[in-house]
């Protein structure tokens, strides 16, 4: 390549490659911000606002700047006081002008260019806001980590979840990869009749749509009494899954024959020379079927969705959907994020660790198939 | 048989057994039950009504489900030629000896493997009307009025295509595999003949992984058609996003609708079979497969 060209390609491949970040990087600044400050995306970087208030340093949230000299009200029953322009006064005293919110009790009379921070405390009484001036209040870059375990509590059966997302994937792993290599071993490396036709069967059944066994699956798990219990979500695992037998078995046919007709000869059963001549011969398939698998089962919503129905019982996918849905007016963005962070980061994990056999992997299920 | 080949034979069966069983009982009963569920009112709770082709019928005048017809086809319209060309493209610029190919690679990667609820959840908060990053910085650069995406029934559609975009690592790395699989001698002897980058790419390169390019079309008719997850947390205003698998989700779950809802999944099987035979059809054409 030319210098203009290689420069041009490494130009769009930046942009691009910023553009797949910026929703991984806006979700863990958002996770760390105060919730605040998640409604002003001009800050780019969560921070903290501090000024002397009763004689202490506190934390504060700035709020709008007063721009002219107003009076502040509180409304009775109301939690926060508000503005209202210049007021009257009568027999020494102020009054709210007409119009304004009765009963009021009058919280102090601010001048020009002053801020109103409220301390962020939700005392339900608290109605005194306190008044700083904006020029001593000191901001610093701050990163909120307690937000994690807040979201954490936020999302109530969070360790539930995570356990029952855990046993998923584990159950999962050891059922796919044991009864899908044993499956793809019959395909693979024994001759006998009627193979191929069989063979062209679980072939064919990867065409069936999920949709169309979707109903009658779940009226034999309601018939077996397993609706709102992991079972449905891992049992069928045990029993072979087409894609992955079709995928071990192009692998295990590239094994040599010889390996195992030197291993029959010695008298070898066919289950020893499977399990210990050919399994660990194909290792690497086998990590890229337990890691596609793993993650399958951990991002899985549709499952978990048509037979969970305790919200104690519920995975992480499904917990993370009852967080969002389950708000009762503004969604708290900060600890969605946070949550959001929370599930992604073992995945993510697992790739910089495996990320050969994820690379490997994807390439076989392409080129192979 | 000689008792050898019989002895072979149940050697056989007894390693794939699990299969045949699992093929039994989690594929054969359900797709034989699924076509009698389809003839019949069923409800769950009481037994099946056989009704005949009513709840065929009924989907004919179904104002819904053309919508989710609708929906699903307009969606794929726009996602799937999006997501397959901008992934060729990256596969094509990541294939050039580009430094920290490996870095790119990754980066390019990553979203296609985060749980779609978490990069639902994300994509929501980016694409929020008021306070989302995106109208931030649309409005950071002077465009005073931009779209609230998924507040907006004619936006929500383009939205999601945004979100799947995002996820297309997955195609770029079988796209990128393909690559490495071009013959260097082909191109090394067009670029002796003088052939123009553009015209390697075109007559050498993608003629090469044509094969490659058919496979992502397909996987991502058959992805597009039945695309659920991302769409029922994301949720478009005015059933936007309602898509013909989340309409049978609705069905059989909430409406418990479960005869008209196998039904549903039935005409997706039929048309999932239509498009491949068209796509295989058409393919015919453009597709080179090395050795012929």
């Amino acid at each position: 390549m030319r210098p203009p060209a290689r420069i041009l390609v490494h130009l769009i491949l930046v942009a691009g490659a910023a553009m797949f970040i910026l929703p991984f990087a806006w979700m863990v600044l958002t996770a760390l911000k105060p919730l605040s400050q998640t409604t002003q995306p001009k800050l780019w970087l969560p921070r903290r606002y501090e000024a002397q208030l009763g004689g202490r340093e506190q934390e504060v949230v700035p709020g709008a700047a007063v721009t002219e000299p107003s009076l502040w009200v509180m409304q009775e029953g109301a939690k926060q006081p508000v503005a209202l322009p210049e007021a009257t006064v009568v027999d020494g005293a102020w009054r709210p002008q007409a119009g304004a919110p009765l009963p009021v009790t009058v919280v102090k009379r601010i001048p020009a260019s002053e801020e109103r921070p409220w301390r962020e405390i939700s005392d339900p009484s608290g109605a005194v806001r306190d008044v700083v001036a904006q020029a001593s209040i000191r901001s610093a870059i701050s990163f909120r980590w307690e937000n994690f375990p807040r979201a954490v509590r936020a999302m109530r059966h969070f360790w539930r979840y995570l356990a029952n997302t855990l046993i998923l994937c584990i159950l999962n792993v050891a059922g796919t990869v044991l009864s899908s290599s044993l499956v793809a071993y019959g395909f693979a490396r024994l001759e006998w009749r009627g193979r191929d036709r069989l063979f062209a069967l679980l072939l064919a059944t990867m065409m069936i749509p999920f949709p169309v066994v979707m109903v009658p699956l779940y009226t034999l798990f309601r018939w077996l009494g397993w609706v709102g219990t992991l079972q449905p979500l891992w049992v069928g695992s045990f029993f072979a899954n087409a894609f992955n037998v079709f995928l071990l078995r192009q692998f295990f046919r590239t094994i040599p024959r010889d390996l195992s007709e030197a291993a029959r000869i010695d008298g070898c059963s066919e289950f020893r020379i499977f399990w210990q001549i050919i399994l660990p011969l194909c290792r690497p398939a086998l990590v890229v079927v337990a890691l596609f698998t793993f993650l399958g089962a951990w991002n899985d919503f549709l499952g978990p969705l048509i037979y969970l129905t305790d919200e104690r019982d519920f995975t992480l996918a499904l917990g993370l959907q009852a967080m969002k849905t389950s708000e009762s007016g503004a969604t708290e963005w900060h600890y969605l994020m946070a949550a959001s962070t929370l599930v992604i980061l073992p995945v993510i994990t697992l790739f910089f660790v495996a990320q050969r056999s994820f690379i490997e992997g994807i390439a076989l299920t392409g080129t192979k198939a | 048989m000689t008792p050898g080949e019989r002895r072979r034979t149940w050697a056989g069966l007894a390693f794939v057994s699990p299969w045949l069983v699992g093929f039994a009982v989690f594929t054969l009963y359900p797709v034989c039950a699924s076509i009698y569920y389809s003839f019949c009112d069923y409800d769950v709770l009481s037994p099946p009504v056989w009704v005949g082709t009513l709840n065929y019928s009924d989907m004919a005048t179904d104002n819904v489900f053309w919508l989710s017809v609708y929906n699903t086809l307009v969606f794929n319209l726009i996602a799937l030629p999006l997501s397959l060309v901008s992934a060729l493209a990256l596969a094509l610029l990541l294939n050039q000896p580009v430094r920290f190919q490996g870095v790119f690679r990754a980066i390019y990667y990553l979203p296609s493997l985060v749980p779609a609820v978490a990069g639902a959840m994300v994509w929501l908060w980016i694409l929020n009307g008021r306070h989302g990053i995106l109208n931030q910085a649309l409005m950071a650069v002077g465009i005073s009025r931009p779209p609230l995406w998924l507040d907006d029934p004619d936006w929500a559609k383009p939205s999601l295509a945004l979100v799947s975009l995002w996820g297309c690592g997955n195609t770029v790395v079988i796209y990128l595999a393909a690559l490495q699989g071009v013959p260097r001698s082909l191109l090394e002897a067009a670029m002796i003949d003088g052939a123009s980058a553009w015209r390697r790419l075109v007559h050498v390169t993608l003629p090469a992984i044509s094969p490659v390019i058919y496979f992502n079309l397909l996987i991502g008719i058959i992805g597009g058609l039945q695309v659920f997850t991302t769409a029922i947390i994301m949720g478009g205003a005015e059933r936007s996003t309602l898509f013909y698998a989340i309409y049978i989700y609705y069905n059989a779950f909430e409406y418990r609708h479960m005869g008209y809802a196998s039904a549903m999944a039935w005409i997706l099987c039929l048309l999932i079979m239509a498009l491949t035979w068209l796509a295989s059809r058409a393919s015919r054409g453009f597709v080179h497969y090395q050795g012929d």
